[in-house]
């Protein structure tokens, strides 16, 4: 159970992996969601538990995607991604709430910022 | 059923459903979708980043069908996560697809709906379907809602297929900087939208909090840092909109 992606020199393996650990794993609550789509609300405890434990979880890999960015990102300075971050996010929030625009200022603070550096 | 509906139902009987499927995929022609297109050009870049096959990125999109989750499922295959605690993690990660497809079936399903139907089309659901889907299949009559949001769901996989082989090969032959910028599209995307979408306190706390873990538990305990910042994160989080709720 301890296998991971690249641990098989097998061609067949990464995609057993994204089956199980992919598929499966999302596939599932959807799945569920069709048989009990007629018993539960969105606003029942247990569900706002379950969601904040899924948002933290993917704030948590965002978080990581910019403080340890991998490949291309990685060359850049962390305190750019950061900036760019800032940039986006006051953007949306100070100037106007437009995700397009929002995430062409973020781009522009990092692509504009790398090719200076 | 048509007589509540009053005429607009009637209106409905005239049309084939394969006229609702062609309007559902007309239904792609609009702002969601292209930042959807965009953030997944963005994955492909980062699928490469990873060091997966392009075979793999697709598959996996086609398969994952989530960002979210497909972010998570990269940031175990990068850390050389175990099967099992990518399974925990990618479960975990995705549990907001449940919520999501039982607010939108009530709204799909019809007493002719086979279940086979329901199935395949939560398929398609995440965050940018569902929003179209609770944006659109109201106004629509109820017999057109099955074909409409199998005509849009459809499309919208096979377009961000492209899109994200698209990112892949982009990557590879564009300058530096810029393949830096396309997998720069997914953490900024899902933070501006994810900030956008928090509306009760519990999901601002997991958001604040997740952000603020992550880094920390991928320092303290990389093995299993995506489940601990989840459960700690969103336990905390929980905690905090309970306590603001009692008072």
């Amino acid at each position: 159970m301890n296998t991971g992606f690249w641990s098989l020199d097998a061609t067949w393996w990464p995609y057993v992996f994204i089956l199980v650990a992919g598929w499966l794993a999302t596939d599932i609550w959807r799945f569920l969601g069709v048989f009990l789509s007629d018993r539960l609300t969105e606003e029942s405890e247990a569900l706002i538990f379950v969601r904040s434990v899924a948002t933290a979880l993917v704030a948590g890999v965002i978080a990581k995607l910019i403080v340890f960015p991998g490949g291309a990102l990685a060359a850049a300075p962390m305190a750019l991604p950061l900036a760019a971050v800032a940039a986006g996010m006051g953007f949306f929030w100070g100037v106007r709430r437009n995700l397009f625009l929002a995430i062409l200022a973020a781009e522009a603070v990092l692509v504009g910022g790398s090719l200076l550096l | 059923m048509s007589d509540r509906h009053g005429s607009v139902e009637e209106d409905a009987v005239e049309r084939p459903a394969r006229y609702w499927v062609l309007r559902g995929i007309a239904g792609i022609v609009s702002v969601p979708p292209l930042i959807l297109v965009s953030a997944f050009i963005g994955f492909g870049a980062l699928a490469r980043d990873t060091g997966l096959d392009l075979g793999h990125t697709v598959v996996m999109t086609g398969m994952v069908w989530a960002l979210p989750a497909q972010i998570v499922l990269i940031g175990a295959i990068s850390a050389g996560t175990g099967i099992a605690a990518t399974i925990a993690a990618v479960t975990l990660s995705s549990v907001r697809l449940l919520p999501m497809t039982m607010s939108v079936m009530p709204l799909m399903r019809t007493e002719k709906t086979p279940r086979a139907v329901l199935l395949w089309l939560s398929h398609y659901i995440a965050v940018t379907a569902w929003v179209e889907a609770m944006r659109k299949l109201p106004a629509l009559p109820r017999s057109a809602r099955v074909p409409y949001f199998a005509g849009f769901g459809t499309t919208l996989i096979l377009l961000n297929l492209c899109a994200v082989s698209t990112g892949y090969l982009m990557a590879a032959v564009v300058p530096p900087q810029i393949a830096a910028g396309l997998a720069f599209l997914t953490p900024v995307y899902f933070l501006i939208s994810l900030s956008a979408a928090a509306q009760l306190t519990a999901d601002r706390a997991a958001l604040a909090l997740g952000l603020v873990f992550g880094p920390v538990f991928h320092l303290v305990a990389p093995e299993f840092d995506l489940m601990w910042t989840g459960l700690v994160a969103g336990t905390l989080a929980f905690l905090v909109h309970r306590w603001r709720r009692r008072r």
